[in-house]
């Protein structure tokens, strides 16, 4: 079998074996080329989340109220002062881990686990909490406001 | 079609004179022949190299702030990311251990001798600058673990005597690990090592085709002796049809994998948080690093790092300087090269799989 | 030569003990001068005193001497400093020693100069406690201020070391409390300590390490102690547990439990040996609660069922929520941002747990179908990345299959070329 098939040319299985070769060459070009051009589209979200978020629209908030937002992987506390201004703090409780809110009327920062309080400069000032809460950079740019880590993070 | 466009071009270029060192290039043909293609593989995997890298680039962002993120962008939000991301973590792994092996079948097989001791220089600096790759690459990501193992190994680097501390403060752009030291590993990792890797290759491409491929010492001496059993088998298109196929089936693999075990991306590194348990510096740079930790730590009063350090320096020097060391050596010479090789595999194995177990 | 030597010698020796005798000295002397201890740090207790002991006392390191509680003149040396002239007391009696500490302690201009941010009021809410009642009736085995601080080596008590360091406290307490013989003819249990060390309160502070967590004085105070009365208890646990509290006190079984003189959430979580509760005290069996009042088969018994059930429900799709995220992280899919959402699915269950103690189960509801919400929406996301993970292996398939195809025609074409099946002989 060895020597026959070079010794009597056989159109047809030549051509065979060249398709299959120009075939396969081919297709594994496109299976190569096909990620790559799907790869270089920009996806529609076009920001990260780690350094800066937009945590809200400037109007959305009233003054003396706050909102719950995403910062990352993290949750993010954005409160609005009662002159209008903005502050935003890490919103994980340093005790065990739950999720702090404002609270208005006392105008100081409250975790519903354990009956922790903050004050707004995320110090702890009563209750279980060991540690103050983060603070993070805001600013107003537009109508939207972004929190940012804080510089020298 | 083809026929018009190779028409256009001869009336141009001396197309048969230029391409007639390739047509006419061959192979020695023997039993060990197949060790020929790990030169090829790995040049293959550096372009996979550099063209899922320029993808990356694309994307990823050199700040301490955002590195992360932007990996776990590329993983998550870009279709086929984890495509291009798996395979370039990948192909850096198999192209340090394919090097590594070509090193090691040009020792065993002889091709560094007398002409070609240029060629293994230009080799073995290409070797040390893959492993520059690897550990500067591993840093981008700016997870916990390289975080902590960059941390380490420029720490070791800093205990070199004299010139150790200098070395330390330029790879990491000042006294700590830091984003500074991510934007300075990002240059060298895109622009100064691929520079340099690209003049040192095609040194060693030239330099290759120049002597042509060198056939091991046993081989050459049979077929002085008989003449009509020398083969050769031409590189266009045989020989290279053999190994596009080992290219395919690299390209298999390295898919394989990144669907099946795709890359990890850990959590973003806190400079703060204290060290977690079991850093360890990625599988080539293992035997060193496992060395070093079982090395008492004083030996003749001397630090035994730094003892370690030098050792290693030392030894890289001479692996280096390999082919000269025969030539000193006369007769004797290829058998302990050998030997030294040996030595050298087994206990870069046995260090690299001790350094695994030892957890 | 040898009178040199001597004189070497002798001259070494008299500058050994002139050195030494100077050190002995000093180590006394930087306490303030004191030749109480020179002796009483060398009699067996309970006379014992030694200057290292004492060294450790925030009194001794505040200034302070024996004689400042004990009378004397420290400056004598002998039992001449034991002068009743000099207002020496010896042992202060028991019924004494409030009285003597708050001769101090309650003046607050006199602490001001050593600490203006301690409290002054310890003795006279002392005379408020239990234990401060019994004396004053002249019941001697009661607890006074050195039981509890220790008495010369007194430490303050954000010490660590401290008898009365929270956690500390309650192994104080038990020296008293658990001691059954002690405690004969007063009529309470000892067991309390047991019980607390079995509690979750306890697990906080010592496996936690958590030092807000309560322990015995969190709940009885400390110079005040007493048991919080049973219509009371329930605002002692609520200094913490707010929102509980707050659904009780809008609740049925606060009227009910307060006409009876039950004492609140004691009744089903226990005083001492307060554990970490589970479902199972919604339940039926040994651990249920709800049932040791209720009778099965009445409006009450089908609420607890029908909560019981809600939660059940949502705990079986965080849980499965859970599986399927694991699954696809596993096989290397993904699910950080899907992970902090299920963070919020495992927070709905804590707050639907605390939602039972209004005993609506409307209110529970509300909770369980917000849970219920997160936890269908991160099983989507969890069976999107795992069918991801399927497309992407389809996908590999696939290109595997190419580059099999491109193998088999490079094998094919080369045999084509090359005749023979090549040993690596080339056509030429």
């Amino acid at each position: 079998m060895a020597a026959d098939s070079s010794s009597q040319p056989q159109p047809p299985r030549r051509r065979i074996v060249e398709l299959l070769l120009g075939g396969g060459l081919l297709a594994s070009f496109g299976s190569f080329i096909y990620p790559v051009l799907r790869y270089l589209v920009p996806p529609p979200v076009a920001e990260l989340g780690g350094d800066q978020v937009v945590a809200g629209k400037a109007e959305e908030l009233k003054p003396n109220s706050a909102k719950i937002f995403r910062f990352g992987s993290r949750p993010g506390l954005l409160i609005r002062n009662t002159d209008g201004s903005y502050r935003a703090l890490s919103a994980t409780c340093t005790h065990l881990g739950c999720i702090v809110q404002y609270r208005s009327d006392l105008q100081e920062i409250w975790c519903a686990c354990h009956n922790g309080l903050y004050d707004l400069n995320g110090r702890n000032v009563s209750g279980p909490p060991p540690r103050p809460l983060e603070v993070y950079d805001v600013h107003v740019r537009g109508d939207e406001v972004l929190v940012s880590l804080k510089r020298g993070a | 079609m083809f026929a018009s466009v190779r028409a256009w071009i001869d009336e141009r270029f001396d197309w048969a004179a230029l391409t007639a060192p390739l047509r006419e290039k061959s192979v020695p043909a023997h039993k060990l022949s197949y060790w020929y293609f790990l030169g090829g593989i790995t040049l293959f995997l550096f372009g996979i190299q550099v063209c899922t890298g320029i993808l990356l680039l694309l994307y990823y962002r050199p700040s301490a702030n955002e590195a992360f993120e932007s990996v776990q962008y590329i993983v998550t939000r870009v279709q086929f990311g984890w495509l291009v991301r798996s395979i370039h973590s990948w192909a850096a792994n198999l192209m340090i251990f394919t090097a590594f092996c070509h090193m090691f079948s040009v020792l065993f097989l002889g091709a560094y001798r007398k002409p070609r001791e240029v060629t293994w220089i230009t080799g073995m600096l290409l070797l040390f600058l893959a492993m520059g790759f690897g550990f500067s690459g591993y840093l981008l990501p700016w997870n916990t673990l390289a975080f902590f193992a960059t941390k380490v190994g420029t720490e070791i680097t800093g205990q070199v005597p004299v010139v150790g501390h200098s070395m330390m403060v330029f790879l990491r752009g000042g006294e700590d690990v830091t984003g500074a030291t991510l934007t300075r590993f990002f240059g060298f990792h895109v622009a100064l090592l691929p520079g340099l890797t690209t003049l040192l290759l095609l040194a060693h491409i030239a330099l290759v085709q120049y002597f042509g491929m060198s056939a091991p010492p046993r081989v050459e001496a049979r077929w002085k002796a008989f003449p009509n059993e020398a083969r050769e088998m031409k590189f266009f298109p045989n020989f290279f049809l053999r190994e596009l196929m080992a290219w395919y089936i690299a390209l298999g693999v390295l898919g394989a994998l990144a669907a099946i075990l795709p890359w990890e991306l850990g959590a973003k590194a806190d400079p703060f948080a204290p060290a977690p348990a079991g850093i360890r510096p990625e599988w080539y740079f293992m035997f060193m690093f496992q060395t070093l930790k079982k090395i008492p730590a004083k030996l003749l009063s001397v630090d035994g790092e730094v003892v370690g350090i030098l050792v290693f320096g030392l030894a890289g020097l001479v692996w280096l300087l390999l082919p000269f060391f025969e030539q000193a050596a006369g007769k004797r010479g290829r058998r302990m090269i050998f030997g030294a090789g040996i030595f050298a595999l087994s206990y870069i194995v046995a260090m690299t799989i001790y350094g695994y177990l030892a957890k | 030569m040898v009178t040199w030597l001597n004189n070497c010698y002798l001259r070494l020796l008299i500058l050994s003990l002139a050195v030494g005798s100077a050190g002995f000295f000093s180590v006394v002397r930087a306490q303030t001068p004191s030749t109480c201890l020179d002796c009483h740090g060398a009699l067996d207790p309970p006379l014992q005193v030694t200057p290292a002991q004492f060294a450790q006392d925030i009194h001794s390191q505040k200034g302070l001497t024996c004689a400042s509680c004990h009378g004397g003149d420290p400056t004598k040396a002998d039992l001449d400093a034991m002068s009743k002239a000099a207002g020496f007391r010896g042992k202060i009696e028991r019924k004494q020693i409030p009285e003597l500490c708050g001769h101090c302690h309650s003046d607050a201009a006199f602490m001001r100069k050593y600490n203006p941010s301690l409290r002054t009021d310890q003795l006279a809410q002392y005379k408020t406690s239990v234990h401060g009642k019994r004396l004053a009736q002249g019941d001697t085995k009661i607890a006074v201020c050195v039981d509890c601080h220790g008495v010369h080596d007194l430490r303050p008590a954000n010490d660590l070391r401290s008898k009365v360091s929270p956690l500390n406290v309650a192994l104080t307490c038990s020296r008293c409390h658990s001691d059954v013989k002690y405690m004969q003819g007063y009529g309470i249990p000892t067991d309390q300590f047991a019980k607390y060390s079995a509690s979750v309160h306890h697990d906080a502070m010592t496996v936690r390490g958590d030092l807000s967590a309560p322990t015995c004085s969190t709940c009885h105070g400390n110079h005040g102690a007493a048991p919080p009365g049973t219509d009371s208890v329930k605002n002692v646990c609520a200094t913490c547990h707010v929102f509980q509290a707050q659904m009780y006190d809008k609740s049925t079984h606060k009227a009910a439990f307060q006409s009876v003189g039950l004492p609140g959430c004691v009744v089903c979580h226990s005083n001492h040996d307060v554990s970490h509760p589970t479902d199972a005290k919604l339940g039926t069996g040994p651990e249920a609660v709800c049932m040791r009042c209720h009778k099965p088969g009445d409006v009450c018994d089908q609420a607890r069922a029908q909560m019981l059930g809600a939660l059940k429900n949502l705990d079986a799709a965080v849980k499965a929520a859970d599986a399927t995220l694991a699954a696809a992280e596993s096989s290397g899919m993904e699910v950080g941002e899907v992970r902090t959402e299920q963070d919020q699915g495992h927070d709905s269950l804590t707050k639907a747990r605390v939602t039972i103690h209004s005993f609506q189960t409307s209110l529970v509801e509300q909770d369980i179908q917000a849970g219920l919400k997160i936890a269908t929406k991160t099983q989507a996301e969890g069976r999107a990345a795992l069918a991801e993970r399927d497309r992407r292996r389809r996908g590999l398939g696939l290109s595997l299959g190419i580059i099999l195809v491109v193998l088999l025609g490079i094998r094919l074409y080369i045999r084509q070329i090359e005749g023979a099946p090549g040993k690596g002989n080339a056509a030429v």
